[in-house]
Formats: structure tokens, C-alpha cells, sequence
């Protein structure tokens, strides 16, 4: 059995839709990498503690509240302060244009909004996974 | 309706009309799709004709608006005699801001009001909670007091206009506050009148936002229509919700049979508590998506009336006010789009005049930048004038139930009520709803449907102008909400010097006592009424009774 | 990668985790790891746990795992979920309810695919459970794949096997074959508050009275309500009181030689398969053999013998 991509998708913060997480998860899936859904309300520690111990290659955010900014910084932040960097992240959600180019110098390599399809975001994957 | 011979005549001669007709013309000019379905993957076919209603008895399966079985409204007059309420949801950042967009609002035509919190507020959890960081004020206002309802409502006159609160976990303490605010304005609680949306059900279902387990999430919600019918007779206790099941991806049978078999829990739980149908069943309303297959939205408003009428006449009850289902829409929000936002305005006339022609009695429509931030005032105005547009040009409201006798229409709400049934079949071979609901089947029944829906919309089976064709490459360019920075500093403030200047021993004691209450069996209202007085938090009170009822967790379905 | 295995040992998550990897993915990097960590090895107590899903097993890991905490046990949990075999990918959905847990530093939880296994067992699990044991957890739950029909292979691996059983989740003892019935150590019949339990019970009660005709332990049935916590106190004594009885009677020898038996013949068929096909010496040469087949040229039997005539010299 060959490797396979490893991904984490996450829901930071109190916002419980989870209708595009749940879809991206099952999406991911058929295209052959193994998921990890965190389920809601995750602390940043708690997403970078199960990165680590699924030793995952993506780490998906998903956000609909607008907290994006706090909460998806936060993740990104420590999973550098673990020496994860390595991983790649990813965003989701409801995430203004504007603050995209704030999210890629903390480190999130890919912004998601309504309208992406799912194979948008398997072939990004594909090609930027780092390990 | 129709008579044998009518029927057996229009069945011979549709027969003549597909062979010849029909078929000549497919062989020329085929049609543009294999099989034409429905949101509800229901088959349309080309032509109705009475044939497909011919079992229809008028006086037994639709009858006169404002009577039983109210297929065709609720009210004798429906909008002739009154325009349904616009009521634009709304909440942002601090009280003080959204009490601006509330006389925005007003100001410019609105007719009740409906408030937005952010998720600390409908998680109970004040601003200044760990679990709040970065939350403040991004999709509603913060309400962590008293004081800030205070603030919220100041100068608007809620002895006149009504208010819905869309708030679910910690209803009965936000509403505690909205009574209290009243109460020390000289307004009485038998004057006001609004909603709370207090439906947990849903929540465990669709929108996520449950605090305690269900038995005393139910046991609150009872609570509530209890104390409604004697002290607070104009306000709803709960509006019972398929917008959010659909927006979590369910289809709109799905979305009719999942609510109104909530609704029919929520009967069943009161009466087991003691009350009497016809003292609470009046105040219970409902709140429904308007999405975007026009004629299925028609269907599915007639169909829900219909059923809530005969399922309330089987419970038992007599009095006419508690068959009749009024209800609140809101257009479909995950129909719209980030690209050419323009468009969404578009869409939300449609579904709004799904609406009105539905029978609606209150109606929000999303404004167009609704996939991309909170509205701007533009953006919400214009939203607010689609309504007006509807009500004062298109003529639509001036006679009741316009679309009844069409023989699509009735086919497709009866198609649809069966349906309902069917489903409810499914969840009493589970134990009911709350076991479905512990299984997991709702769950997995919108996992699977909105799964489905985002497959064809990436394979291209379903269009979505702009998103997946008739796409340009234009950066979006319309003006976004933008909140007051400072407002999350000034409402830790406000909060510390609440706690620090308010009688902190007669807190302690009155949510002393609600703890004592929350574990016997006695109605729990008045002692969150005291708590709130007393100016206990939102917070404060909500960990008394997570305290005793412990939180929720759900089984997780994809 | 002397660096890992000494990381791994000082219980470093990062390391054990990335151990993990580097096993599941066949990485050459990982058997010299292994290799150092083996000795280091057998004083974890496994603990499998198999049944249909939605029997609640990750609740009950969950619960039992705050018992051991308590106890100041270290604590290993592998959950495992089917890979879909058209797809070749997972949704691993068991960590969601044990969230609470990864954050405690004596807790590890990994979630796995079975990545094509029959039998419920991933064949990478054999590395995972000496990993997790070597990094010197106390407790290692094995939780596997709830199809419920060929998950006899959990006994190999596991010290103790509990096999759960809800009632009212169709026919509750038929929907386990006859072998999973077998392989357990103890019957656990959870959300016993529901109606049908005094059914469960008898049912399993009669298959027990014929398996365990003559032998000296009874297999016990034990009831909970996991997501209440209920029976989780006297579960947790049980399998201590068949810890003990597999060290009294040298039990658990033997099941300890079925393990490394298994491991053994695993890793054995893993790397001859790697060879066979995935490595290029060999590959062009299966290529050209299955085209032989398909044109009937040559038949499956002689083609193995070919294969193997090369390997085994």
C-alpha cells in the first residue's frame, strides 16, 4: 500500500456549520487521502496536539463566523512554534478578499470561499502537499 | 372535483396530444435535459392536467383560507387584509452599533424587527470567555447583560413594534432579559410581543448550537411556553425551524418532514408536562427557507399548513388558532454567491416571492452580499425594498392563495405530504425523534443530500450562474460591512464594571437559587427573571445550568 | 534514525507519530528504527475492541481511558476505520470523540485506515503497538473497524478482546458471526438502556455456556452506558482480573507468541509483496507474466513458480 495524504479538517472557534467541512472530508476521501475531522469547537491547541499525533500533511480550517483572522492566525502560529511547517494549511469558509493576503503571510496556503469546487481543492492539495 | 367522465375524456385526449403533438415536436427539438427533477429529486414531468389531481375534493382537502384544513392560508383576508411583517435580520459587533441598523431599519420601512447574536451570545458564554476569543460581534450583536439589551432597544418603542430573537441554547435567559428590559422601561410583559426561536431540536439536527443534553434543553423550552401562556399571551415561545436543516443541505421535503416532526415533539412534550393544547398551541410558530425551485417552495408552504392542521386536530385540539400554522421565511442564504453578487439579488426577489405567494407571514430576504460579510446598509436596504417592491407593484399579495387550483401545484404539495409521512414512518421505527436524532439519521440524511448537491453543481448537472458557468473574471467590487474596532475593549469594560458596581451578593444568592430549581422540577423562568435582574451575566446564569444539566455531544455523521 | 527510535523512547509525540508514518508507508527508514525500539517492548497491556458501528466503542475507550488516567496509567489508543476500496482513501472519524483526551500528555490517539486489509487490522498495527508500547504507555486500545463480520484478526494482536454488543441493533448476536463471538475475552453489552438488554444478555449468556463448556474461565458479560459512564468501573476491574489470570495461568505467553506470530508472517508477506511488486528489478517481469496469463500463454500457478523460483534461490 502506497503512502497516502494525510489530512486534518478542522473546525476552530464556536461556529457549529459544518455542512462544507463535512463535504470537502467526504470529497478528500474519494479521492484516496485518509481524513481526520476534528468535529466543532477546537481550541488551536487541540488542532496542532492532533496534527501532531496524526503526523498529517494538511491541516484544513474551516470558518463561517468571521473569526478567521484570530482563529486561523492562531493555528497557523503554533503549528510553526512546533516545528510543524511542514504541514500545509489550508482555509475555508466565509473569508473576505481582503483578508487573504494577510492569511498567506501567517503562513495559510490556500483560501477557499463559496463557489470552490471540490476538485479545486484535491488538485491544489496534490500539488502543494509539502512531504 | 372532477367528475369520472371529465377525467376519463382528458386522460383519452392527453394520451392523442403526447403521441402526435408531443412526440412530433420532441423528434424535431428533443428536450433540453433527460429528466427534469426537482430540488427534492421529485420527477416534473412536462404537463399537469386535472387528471393528476382528479381525487382532489375541494371542501375536504383545500377549503377556504382562515378555515381548517388552511391549505390555502391561515387567515380569511392574508395579505389583502394584511401585508406580512418585513423583518430583516440583523446584529453586528456591540449593542450600540446594531441599535443603529435597528432604527436604519425601521427608518426605512421595516416592520419588525429580528436580532442576530454572535456565537459567544448563543453559546452563553459572555464576551470576555476563553472560548470567545476572536468571536466578538462577527455574525451579531454581544449580549452578555441586561445592560446591553438596555442599550440594544434604547429609543425603540418595543410596546409597538415586535421583536424575534434568534437564539436557541440560552433562550429562556436571553428573553429573561428582553421581559427585564420592559419591565424597567414601565412596559408590561403582557404588552410586548416577538419570538424566540428556542427550537433545540434543530439545533442537534442542523445548526450546531446546543448547549445542554436534550432531555433538560426540552424540560427549559416546556418551561417556556408555560410562563408564555400566562404571563407573556403575544409572544411566541418558539419558532420552530427548517431554515437551518435546509441550509445544512437537506432537500425541501426533508425540510418540511423534519420540522413539523420537531413541532409535533414539542406538542408531545408540553402535554406530557400537563399543559393543555389549546393554551400553548396557539404561540408556537414556524420558520421556513425560501430556496430556489419556485413552484416546490409554493408546494411545500401549502403542504406544511395542511398537515400541522390535521396532525394538531389528531392531538386533540379544538380551538382553530391552534391548527393554524403561521410561519416566518427567510430566503435561502446558501443559494447565494461570492461571484457576481449582483446576481443574488436576483435570487432573493424569486425566493421571496416563493414566499409571499406561499402565504407568508413574515419574511426576511438576505441582502446580496450575504456570501461574503455581514450586510452593508446599501446591500440591506435594497433587500428591504424587494419586499416593498413585492407588496406595493407586482400585485401578488392582492388576492389569497393565487396559485391554488393549478394542477402542478396541488399534485406536487400533495406529492410532498406523502413524502412527509413516509419520513415520518422512518423515525417512529427508530423510537422517535430524539433517538433518530442520537442514531444519527437526520444527520445522515443531510450529509447525503447536500453531499449530492455539491456533486452536481462540480460534475455541472446543475447550473449556478457565475459559479460554474456564465463565469467572468472580474474582481468582486461592492463595499463591505465594517465594525467598530474598539467595540470588543468597550464591552470587556462594560462587563467589568458591571460586576464590579452591581449587588454581587444578591447575584450569588439568586443563582444559587436557580441551581436549586434547575435540579428539582419547578419552572425555572421566574428564578433566571430574578438572576437576570439582579444583572447576573449571561454567562454566570448559562454555567449554573451547565452546571447541573451537563453539555452535549453529538454523534458525528458525514 | 537512531534519532527517532531514541525519541520515541523518551515517549516525544512527534517522533512516535512520525515513526508511524514512516511504518504505515512502508519506509525503509522505519526497520531500523524498529528494530531498536523491540527490545524495548511487552510491558503494554493490549486491549482490543471490536463490534458493529455505532456500538460505542470510541465512548467506551473514551471512559476507560479517564479510569486509567486516574490510576496514573499512560495511555495508547489505535482507531481504526475502513479505507474504501474504490477510492483508497478514509474518513477517520473516531478521534472526533475523544477530542477532550489528546490534550492530556500521557494520552496518544492515532487514527487509522485499514488500507485494504480484510480481517479489520491495518498491517502496519503490529509496528504501531510496539511503537506506542516502547515510548512506554501502559494501556493500548486496539479499536477496530466495526463491520463486525471478519475481525477475528483483533485476537492475534490484543491481550484481551472485548467484543460489544448494543441491543436493538438488528438481530444483536447474529449480526457478529460465529467467529467474532468467539475471540472475546468479554461481552460487553453498552447502551443498556435501552430496551432489549435482558435479551442481549441471555442470548450471549447461551453461546457462552457452550463455548466455555470446558474451559476454566467463564467468559463475562458486562453491561454499561458508556456516554453515562455507567459500568465503566467494573469493566476496567474485569480486565485487570484477566490480566491477572493470563499472568497466572501463562496465558499470556502464549498469546504474546500468537502476536509476534502474526507480526512475523505480516512483515514476512509485506516485504516479499514490496519486492514482488513494487519493487522495478521484479516488476517488469509480473508485468510481463500477467499479459502471458491474460493471452492464456501461461497459467497462474506456473507464473507464481516462476516468481518464486527467482526469490527463492
Amino acid at each position: 500500500m502506497s503512502k497516502k495524504i494525510r489530512v486534518l479538517i478542522a473546525k476552530p472557534g464556536l461556529d457549529g456549520h459544518d455542512r462544507g467541512a463535512k463535504v470537502v472530508a467526504r470529497a478528500l476521501r474519494d479521492s484516496g487521502m485518509e481524513v481526520i475531522y476534528t468535529g466543532l469547537h477546537q481550541t488551536a491547541d487541540m488542532i496542532v496536539e492532533a496534527a501532531i499525533q496524526e503526523d498529517v500533511d494538511v491541516v484544513g480550517l474551516s470558518l463561517l463566523s468571521g473569526a478567521h483572522m484570530t482563529l486561523f492566525v492562531d493555528v497557523a502560529r503554533l503549528l510553526k512554534k512546533k516545528d510543524m511547517e511542514d504541514v500545509l494549511i489550508l482555509g475555508g469558509g466565509i473569508i473576505p478578499e481582503e483578508d487573504v493576503p494577510k492569511l498567506k503571510k501567517e503562513g495559510i496556503a490556500g483560501v477557499f470561499g463559496p463557489g470552490t469546487t471540490c476538485e479545486e481543492i484535491v488538485s491544489f492539495i496534490k500539488k502543494n502537499v509539502k512531504r | 372535483m372532477f367528475d369520472k367522465k371529465s377525467i376519463k375524456k382528458i386522460k383519452e385526449k392527453k394520451d392523442e396530444w403526447e403521441k402526435n403533438c408531443y412526440k412530433n415536436l420532441l423528434k424535431k427539438h428533443p428536450e433540453r435535459k433527460g429528466k427534469f427533477e426537482n430540488l427534492s429529486s421529485n420527477k416534473i414531468k412536462s404537463l399537469y392536467t386535472p387528471e393528476d389531481i382528479k381525487n382532489i375534493d375541494y371542501f375536504k382537502d383545500m377549503g377556504f383560507p382562515g378555515e381548517y384544513p388552511f391549505l390555502r392560508g391561515v387567515h380569511a383576508t392574508m395579505h389583502r387584509g394584511r401585508l406580512w411583517t418585513m423583518r430583516q435580520f440583523a446584529g453586528f459587533g456591540s449593542a450600540e452599533e446594531t441599535n443603529q441598523r435597528y432604527k436604519y431599519l425601521l427608518e426605512h420601512g421595516e416592520t419588525g424587527l429580528s436580532v442576530a447574536f454572535d456565537y459567544p451570545t448563543l453559546y452563553g458564554y459572555d464576551t470576555d470567555h476563553p472560548m470567545s476569543r476572536g468571536e466578538f460581534g462577527k455574525c451579531g450583536v454581544a449580549v452578555s447583560s441586561l445592560k446591553d439589551m438596555e442599550i440594544l432597544f434604547d429609543g425603540i418603542p418595543i410596546d409597538k413594534v415586535t421583536t424575534s430573537m434568534t437564539i436557541n441554547g440560552p433562550a429562556a435567559i436571553v428573553w429573561a432579559f428582553y421581559i427585564a428590559n420592559a419591565e424597567n422601561r414601565g412596559i408590561k410583559k403582557d404588552v410586548i410581543g416577538g419570538t424566540i426561536q428556542n427550537d433545540i431540536l434543530k439545533e442537534y439536527i442542523a445548526q450546531k448550537s446546543y448547549i445542554f443534553p436534550p432531555e433538560p434543553s426540552m424540560r427549559l423550552i416546556v418551561d417556556t411556553f408555560e410562563y408564555g401562556s400566562k404571563f407573556v399571551p403575544r409572544w411566541n415561545t418558539i419558532s420552530i425551524s427548517g431554515y437551518h436543516i435546509r441550509e445544512a443541505g437537506s432537500t425541501a421535503v426533508q425540510e418540511l418532514a423534519f420540522t413539523l416532526g420537531d413541532g409535533l415533539e414539542y406538542v408531545r412534550w408540553a402535554l406530557k408536562r400537563g399543559l393543555k393544547i389549546d393554551d400553548f398551541a396557539p404561540r408556537l410558530s414556524f420558520f421556513f427557507n425560501s430556496h430556489n425551485d419556485f413552484f416546490e417552495e409554493i408546494a411545500k408552504y401549502r403542504a406544511a399548513r395542511r398537515i400541522w392542521a390535521k396532525e394538531m386536530k389528531k392531538m386533540g385540539a379544538k380551538k382553530s388558532r391552534s391548527m393554524l400554522m403561521r410561519f416566518h421565511t427567510q430566503t435561502a442564504g446558501c443559494s447565494l454567491t461570492a461571484k457576481q453578487p449582483e446576481n443574488n439579488i436576483v435570487r432573493v426577489t424569486i425566493q421571496a416571492l416563493a414566499a409571499v405567494l406561499g402565504g407568508t407571514q413574515s419574511l426576511h430576504t438576505n441582502s446580496m452580499d450575504e456570501a461574503l460579510a455581514l450586510p452593508s446598509e446599501k446591500a440591506v436596504r435594497i433587500a428591504l425594498r424587494t419586499q416593498q417592491i413585492i407588496a406595493e407593484e407586482s400585485g401578488a399579495p392582492n388576492t389569497v392563495d393565487p396559485l391554488g387550483g393549478s394542477y402542478y401545484i396541488e399534485w406536487l404539495t400533495d406529492e410532498m405530504e406523502e413524502q412527509t409521512y413516509k419520513y415520518w414512518d422512518k423515525v417512529e421505527r427508530l423510537g422517535g425523534v430524539i433517538p433518530a436524532i442520537e442514531k444519527g439519521f437526520y444527520q445522515r440524511e443531510i450529509a447525503h443530500a447536500s453531499y449530492k448537491y455539491q456533486k452536481e453543481i462540480d460534475d455541472k448537472k446543475r447550473i449556478i450562474v457565475g459559479v460554474n458557468e456564465y463565469q467572468i473574471d472580474e474582481p468582486v467590487d461592492i463595499p463591505l460591512l465594517k465594525m467598530d474596532e474598539k467595540g470588543e475593549e468597550r464591552q470587556i469594560n462594560r462587563l467589568k464594571n458591571l460586576r464590579k458596581n452591581r449587588n454581587n451578593q444578591k447575584v450569588e444568592r439568586n443563582l444559587d437559587r436557580l441551581r436549586k430549581v434547575a435540579k428539582g422540577d419547578k419552572n425555572m423562568m421566574p428564578y433566571i427573571l430574578e438572576c437576570v435582574h439582579s444583572y447576573a451575566t449571561l454567562g454566570e446564569t448559562c454555567q449554573v445550568l451547565r452546571d447541573v444539566f451537563g453539555e452535549y455531544e453529538e454523534p458525528v455523521i458525514y | 534514525m537512531k534519532d527517532i527510535a531514541e525519541k520515541v523512547l523518551q515517549g516525544d509525540p512527534r517522533s512516535i507519530a512520525r515513526l508511524i508514518t514512516l511504518s504505515e508507508n512502508n519506509d525503509p527508514k522505519a526497520i531500523d528504527a524498529m528494530k531498536k525500539i523491540h527490545p524495548h517492548t511487552g510491558k503494554a497491556h493490549v486491549i482490543g475492541i471490536t463490534g458493529v458501528m455505532g456500538s460505542g466503542k470510541s465512548t467506551l475507550i473514551y471512559e476507560l481511558t479517564r479510569v486509567y488516567r486516574k490510576k496514573g496509567k499512560k495511555v495508547g489508543i489505535i482507531a481504526i476505520d475502513p479505507t474504501s476500496p474504490f477510492s483508497g482513501g478514509a474518513l477517520l472519524g473516531d478521534r472526533v470523540r475523544m477530542t477532550q483526551l489528546g490534550m492530556d500528555k500521557d494520552v496518544f490517539i492515532r487514527s487509522m485506515g485499514t488500507r485494504g486489509m480484510l480481517g479489520g487490522l491495518t498491517s502496519a498495527v503490529y509496528d504501531v503497538v510496539e511503537i506506542l508500547d516502547a515510548s512506554g504507555k501502559d494501556i493500548i486500545f486496539v479499536e477496530t473497524v466495526g463491520v463486525g463480520q471478519a475481525e477475528v484478526d483483533v485476537i492475534k494482536i490484543a491481550d484481551t478482546t472485548l467484543v460489544m454488543i448494543v441491543p436493538g441493533l438488528g438481530d444483536s448476536i447474529q449480526t457478529l458471526k460465529a467467529g467474532v463471538m468467539e475471540i472475546a475475552d468479554m461481552y460487553v453489552v453498552n447502551k443498556a438502556d435501552r430496551d432489549g438488554v435482558d435479551q442481549a444478555v441471555a442470548e450471549i449468556e447461551s453461546l457462552v455456556d457452550i463455548t466455555c463448556a470446558n474451559k476454566d474461565r467463564k467468559t463475562p458479560i458486562l453491561t454499561t452506558v458508556a456516554k453515562k459512564g455507567k459500568g465503566i468501573k467494573e469493566l476496567s476491574d474485569e480486565i485487570e482480573e484477566h490480566l491477572k489470570y493470563l499472568e497466572k495461568t501463562k496465558e499470556f505467553e502464549k498469546q504474546r507468541r500468537l502476536r509476534y506470530e502474526a507480526e512475523l508472517v505480516e512483515i514476512i508477506r509485506k516485504r516479499l509483496m514490496n519486492l514482488i511488486f513494487d519493487e522495478s528489478t521484479f516488476k517488469e517481469k509480473i508485468e510481463d507474466l500477467l499479459d502471458k496469463i491474460r493471452k492464456k500463454e501461461i497459467d497462474p500457478h506456473t507464473a507464481a513458480e516462476e516468481v518464486l523460483s527467482k526469490i527463492i534461490k
